[in-house]
């Protein structure tokens, strides 16, 4: 498919253009948010690897309900959480397909943990996008399962209170205790290194199910600056000062079989 | 094929193997677990899909994933666990997707018990799950009837493209009695065309529930009440026996139908003049047959094994046109052909059939 009419000048090459696994449209996400970096680099790792005729892409319940507009793929619309158990169901009769769920934290690790633990547990040879940026966005920014102590939300408006409302989930943590996951990664979108780091996980993630090799998540710390009350850049910096030190960054379950795939 | 002695719930779930079925994806609950183990050794051993997921939350979300897929699939559970699945019945339908859903329903609410009831069908008849829809219901009344609807509703699921119920009381699930499996069919391996298959030289597919502006909501809404329509009017189904020239009309399905056939029998060798009319789709109901045959009976009996819920369909049918009244046994309890031969008895004194109640005598 032809991404853009733009001809590069004479003796100059064209080294940046929309991936072909995103549509060419704006997006309905907030200015500074960064599901819009989270998507490309999905969609970069879907085409470098060959995959966009072969994906199926189940967007969450959350800001992401409508990720199905903006990739160049077949796609579905989950129930909230149960994003894993559609994914496992086009998987099992399809396994030649590559399915993707991109999920936030709320659909994820509040509503959804039984499935994505499940999946994780059965060895589901799917991959999961999940976009940690602690706070429910869509519904206009009430407390998740990984809003941090003491942070201020709609619904713990004195700050969350981990005596009444639990401590938050740190998922990645949780899946690498599964024997089926293979790959189980903690990444940030926070700046330009480690978004390339991201990208990186993202394509690992796919190649190990392309391989056949079982379970894989990568987690993206992510930043809501609408919810957060905060610009663009103030978010940028919370992720790195406020979350990254209770969600530490890094691999957290890298089976034999997928680190031989580099 | 020659017939063969087995079970209500091994029955429908080899019955389904036999028409294709791709994917079946379920959860243990009695009385239905029968369906799930049965499948569990089918499947694997022909190559095809099964699993045991963690809750039927779970099962029929991934029934909705391989229904996107265009794949032939099919779940079952028991009241409790079909409770569970009303959630991803609605995204199913909201997203125009066949699927086949057994409920072997038991007692309630709540827990309840693991005795046969008909409790659960204002659950699968009003809708299944929130927002404007129905599912077609298949209430079968024997081994060989849960075989016949089982092929019926992947059949139904397919034109449409809608949920089917095959909604039947655990003593169907639970019995054995000789019956006749259809023969053995492989799975379709073509793909409808709306189907999640990878966009390979197409446009992407795409499946879902959510239409954001009023309008688009409203416009797919009436094209789904357009199509319950027309299966409102091609599809119901029932048997009758003896209507004739009856004055009162005995109506049931399933167990409770079976029952009231053995009772109007009795009462028709007393002389009674009693017709009995099974519905076999509990939607859509047989509303037009029951209505015109409301015309020419004194009163109609209703008999369900539950507190009176089928018994507002015969009374919207029936349009105030004569008396409708209602027997029914709860909390497990089957009734037996004496206490329906009974009520029979006491609503044609009631009704004062005077005629057919001297000629029993």
């Amino acid at each position: 498919m032809i991404i853009t009419d733009f001809t590069p000048p004479a003796g100059m090459e064209l080294v940046y253009q929309r991936p072909e696994s995103l549509v060419d449209v704006q997006t309905h996400y907030c200015p500074g948010c960064t599901h819009g970096v989270a998507h490309r680099l999905l969609a970069e790792a879907i085409d470098e690897l060959d995959l966009r005729e072969r994906s199926i892409l189940v967007a969450p319940v959350g800001c992401s309900v409508f990720a199905y507009r903006y990739f160049e793929v077949d796609s579905c619309v989950a129930a909230h959480g149960r994003a894993p158990a559609m994914a496992t169901g086009i998987k099992r009769v399809q396994p030649e397909n590559i399915v993707i769920t991109y999920q936030g934290d709320g659909d994820l690790a509040s509503i959804g943990i039984a499935e994505i633990i499940h999946a994780a547990a059965r060895g589901e040879n799917i991959t999961t996008i999940f976009i940690n940026n602690a706070i429910y966005g869509m519904t206009g920014g009430q407390m998740a399962p990984t809003t941090l102590p003491g942070q201020k939300t709609t619904s713990s408006p004195c700050g969350r209170d981990v005596e009444s409302t639990g401590f938050p989930l740190r998922v990645c943590e949780m899946l690498a205790q599964l024997d089926g996951a293979a790959y189980i990664v903690r990444r940030s979108l926070h700046d330009v290194k480690n978004i390339r780091k991201a990208k990186k996980a993202i394509v690992t993630a796919l190649k190990a199910q392309v391989n056949g090799l079982g379970f894989g998540m990568v987690e993206l710390l992510s930043s809501c600056p609408t919810n957060w009350g905060m610009s663009p850049q103030q978010a940028l910096s919370w992720i790195e000062t406020n979350m990254i030190p209770y969600y530490s960054l890094g691999e957290y379950k890298v089976i034999d079989a997928v680190n031989a795939l580099d | 094929m020659a017939k063969e002695m087995i079970k209500g719930n091994e029955a429908i779930a080899e019955a389904a193997v036999r028409v294709g079925l791709e994917a079946y994806f379920g959860y243990p609950i009695t009385p239905q677990t029968e369906l799930l183990e049965h499948l569990s050794g089918r499947m694997v051993e022909l190559g095809r899909v099964f699993v045991q997921a963690e809750s039927e939350v779970a099962v029929v979300n991934m029934v909705y994933g391989a229904a996107c897929a265009g794949a032939r699939v099919m779940t079952s559970s028991s009241s409790p666990g079909f409770s569970l699945m009303q959630e991803g019945l609605s995204y199913i339908a909201g997203s125009e997707l066949p699927c086949v859903v057994v409920d072997v329903m038991r007692g309630g609410p709540g827990l309840g018990n693991i005795l046969p009831s008909q409790g659960d069908y204002f659950q699968v008849t009003r809708s299944a799950g929130h927002g404007d829809f129905r599912p077609i219901v298949l209430a079968p009344a024997s081994v060989q009837e849960a075989i016949d609807f089982t092929v019926l509703a992947f059949e139904l699921a397919d034109k449409y493209r809608h949920i089917v119920i095959v909604a039947l009381d655990g003593q169907v699930g639970q019995m054995m009695e000789p019956a006749e499996l259809p023969a053995m069919g492989e799975v379709a391996r073509e793909r409808p065309d709306w189907a999640l298959t990878g966009a390979k030289g197409r446009p992407p597919n795409v499946v879902l529930s959510v239409y954001l502006e009023g309008e688009r909501e409203e416009a797919y809404n009436l094209k789904v009440q357009a199509k319950l329509k027309e299966i409102k009017s091609a599809e119901q189904r029932w048997l009758e026996f003896a209507t004739e020239d009856a004055r009162l009309l005995v109506i049931g399905y399933g167990t409770a139908g079976r029952i009231a056939y053995s009772a109007v029998q009795a009462a028709r060798e007393r002389g009674i003049r009693v017709g009995l009319l099974r519905p076999q789709t509990l939607w859509p109901f047989p509303e037009d047959r029951i209505s015109s045959l409301a015309d020419r009976m004194d009163g109609c009996l209703v008999i369900e094994m539950n507190a009176g819920q089928m018994l507002e369909d015969v009374r919207l049918a029936v349009g105030g046109q004569i008396p409708v009244s209602f027997y029914g046994r709860m909390g497990g309890i089957v009734p037996m052909p004496d206490e329906i031969l009974d009520a029979i008895t006491h609503e044609c004194k009631r009704l004062a059939i005077h005629e057919s109640i001297e000629r029993s005598c």
